[in-house]
């Protein structure tokens, strides 16, 4: 809180905030072997040969990218133009998961607004039912979603049942039904980053942006939504990474037309037809852009802090 | 009293928090262009009633105007009244200029027009220097005028002050308060300043409201409350004073005659409402003195404090009730434990209290 007197809140003092490097020792193995390892290993997977049977040979080659990106015929011998199959693939991707990202944002802010804002002796009880659902398998969860959303399902009898319908609408195998996986599946990754910055957040600040002629839609624009975005950032993070590189949710609930990039990955993993270089160059790729639109942020953050 | 001048007119405002009453029927007014202190202990009700003049809270019951008109259904965004908050409520993700600058741009201000003033506020405020700041860069003090400056840019018609200066230390609060009264001076803005600093109350305001427990207990200038108080908790409350229980024999226009512990009679300015029978004779410290001659009553001295200036005695008269004597250190022996010493009470400086 910057509007407390020196010396309550956070320590100005740089001594408290280090840790000792020995301390750090743990940590920072494991994140070189499971962390780091992994993705240099895919990195060096990327520029190997195929071989058929699945697994690599191990010749360099820059032929997994040039698939990826270039298309130079059904014989590879014919000029290379863009190849836009993949690159169609990844944009829908982007487009599927920001769109579940502001979804989330969508449901997950007055969700998160309304349990820090009960009595603290509630809040514990409504985050422990909003994460009830997490506690099985995301697989089981999105298998039951695609029972839900059918054309015989619930929902459909339901609907038909009330007559609002008359034929049983196809919500399976269609964008929609990624979408609701998606939001379903990273829902809590945006309540509980905006829950714990709402909790912490000052509400004499709304008393002083009232007293100073805000309506409570300025207050929250003007006030609110600056203090608390910290973790309206995180959790559009933490919804919007995972959704791009999903596969369960297209996997199970969309068809050919919904083909994310996380599947596509996956494919080239799986079984005798896959192709680990390609798989590992797209992976890589994935990760670049991912990245990238982290950097940009945390550039942007470090401007704004001065 | 001339209607026009009356800024605030807080008409017997309830206000229930459940079962928990915290203002019972508060009836004041404020005029214009005046330093008016809202002055009592812990949980009286002061914030409360700041509050729901600012529109923070709903009042239960009664009435509040500005300048004759009903502000009572109001939200608070729609009150031209601004309040500087007690741990300031400074927007911590803008600079200096766009906190000082922000009340401007909602009242429909242009952004060079609200700059322009927030820079002449700051001025004003001394805080030219640190516009381009965040608030977390700054201390204690300058954040307190920050919130000050931030509340006078948009000209209110009244400023609430809720214990504005309590997070400041001795030094730095002194000081703020000579400024605050400058400014309170220079802009004649009404402020309605909350405390239950009792010195900051007499030294800064023009009229002072005693609270306690959701009741005003006195309204009146430092001097009358100081010096006039017209119950036993408001002369308690403010400075030090000496409560004897006295027999009052008559009362009549203002004046009244008391037997004090002892037998001595003599003749006091007596508060509104009080009575003959037993009561409460109200005599600071500083209104005894030890005299040569018999004096109206005697005391055995416990101990003393020394004061510098001044050298505190704690004594107790024959009944056993504890007295305070303030006298001047120069020159005078102190008094020893056991002496006992006859004192005069300043007949004119008591006060007979209502109750
Ligand atoms: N939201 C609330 N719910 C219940 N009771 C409340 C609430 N706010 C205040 N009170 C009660 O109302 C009474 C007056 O409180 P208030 O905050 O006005 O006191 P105050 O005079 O400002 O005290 P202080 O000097 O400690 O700030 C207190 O007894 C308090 O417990
Ligand atoms: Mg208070």
């Amino acid at each position: 809180m910057a509007g407390a007197a020196p010396g309550g809140g956070a320590s100005r003092s740089e001594v408290y905030r280090g840790s000792g490097p020995r301390l750090l020792l743990p940590a920072w193995i494991f994140i070189g072997v499971f962390l780091l390892l992994p993705v240099i290993l895919m990195a060096v997977y990327s520029f190997l040969t195929k071989e058929f049977r699945g697994g690599v040979i191990w010749e360099f080659t820059f032929a997994a990218y040039d698939q990826f990106f270039l298309n130079r015929g059904l014989f590879g011998d014919e000029p290379p133009t863009i190849e836009w199959t993949y690159l169609g693939i990844f944009w829908r991707s982007i487009w599927q998961a920001g769109l579940a990202t502001f979804f989330c944002l969508l449901i997950g802010f007055p969700t998160a607004w309304y349990v820090a804002t009960r009595p603290v002796s509630t809040r514990s009880v409504w985050l422990f039912l909003i994460t009830i659902p997490y506690w099985v398998n995301l697989l089981i969860r999105t298998v039951s979603m695609k029972f839900l959303l059918r054309d015989t399902g619930p929902l459909n009898e339901f609907l038909m049942w009330t007559g609002v319908i008359a034929e049983p609408l196809s919500l399976i195998n269609t964008n929609f039904a990624v979408q609701v996986g998606l939001f379903y599946s990273y829902l809590p990754f945006m309540v509980l980053p905006i829950y714990a910055a709402v909790e912490r957040y000052d509400f004499a600040l709304s008393e002083a942006a009232a007293d100073l002629y805000c309506d409570s839609w300025t207050t929250l624009r003007l006030v609110i939504l600056p203090a608390v975005k910290p973790g309206i950032v995180a959790g559009c993070i933490l919804v919007f990474v995972p959704s791009l590189g999903a596969f369960l949710a297209p996997d199970l609930l969309g068809g050919a037309k919904t083909f994310m990039i996380g599947s596509l990955i996956e494919e080239q993993f799986k079984g005798a037809a896959g192709n680990w270089p390609f798989g590992a160059a797209a992976a890589m790729i994935l990760l670049t852009v991912v990245m990238g639109v982290l950097l940009i942020h945390a550039r942007a953050q470090m401007r704004e802090d001065g | 009293m001339d209607q026009k001048n009356i800024a605030v007119d807080v008409d017997h405002v309830v206000k229930r928090y459940g079962s928990v009453t915290a203002l019972h029927g508060v009836t004041l007014d404020i005029r214009e262009g005046e330093f008016f202190t809202l002055l009592g202990p812990s949980g009286c009700g002061k914030t409360t009633l700041l509050r729901c003049i600012a529109g923070f809270e709903d009042v239960s019951e009664g009435m509040i105007r500005l300048h004759g008109d009903d502000i009572t259904p109001l939200p608070a965004h729609k009150r031209p009244v601004n309040t500087v908050f007690q741990q300031y409520a400074l927007f911590p993700h803008m600079t200096v200029l766009d906190n000082v600058a922000f009340g401007l741009a909602r009242r429909g201000w242009s952004a060079r027009d609200a700059e322009g003033r927030a820079r002449q506020v700051l001025k004003l405020v001394q805080l030219t220097d640190f516009a381009k700041r965040k608030p977390g860069q700054l201390s204690g003090g300058q954040q307190q005028r920050v919130a000050l400056a931030r509340a006078l840019a948009p000209e209110p018609q009244v400023l609430l002050l809720d214990e504005p200066l309590s997070a400041l230390d001795l030094k730095l609060r002194q000081a703020v308060r000579v400024e605050l009264k400058q400014i309170q001076r220079e802009t004649g803005i009404a402020f309605v300043f909350v405390t239950h600093d009792q010195e900051e109350a007499l030294t800064m305001s023009d009229r002072i409201a005693v609270m306690s427990n959701g009741h005003v207990q006195q309204i009146g200038t430092p001097r009358e409350i100081y010096e006039a108080p017209v119950n036993r908790f408001v002369a308690d409350f403010i400075g030090e004073t000496n409560l004897l229980e006295v027999d009052v024999q008559t009362v009549l226009g203002g004046r009244a005659t008391v037997a004090l512990p002892g037998g001595t009679v003599i003749d006091v300015p007596a508060a509104d409402g009080a009575a003959t029978g037993p009561g409460h004779l109200s005599v600071r410290p500083e209104r005894i003195t030890p005299t040569d001659g018999p004096g109206s009553v005697t005391a055995t001295v416990d101990s003393h404090v020394y004061l510098g200036t001044d050298i505190q005695l704690h004594a107790k008269l024959d009944d056993g009730t504890p007295l305070v004597v303030r006298m001047q250190s120069s020159g005078a022996d102190i008094p020893a434990q056991g002496t006992r010493l006859a004192l005069d009470v300043e007949a004119g400086a008591a006060r007979l209290l209502a109750d």
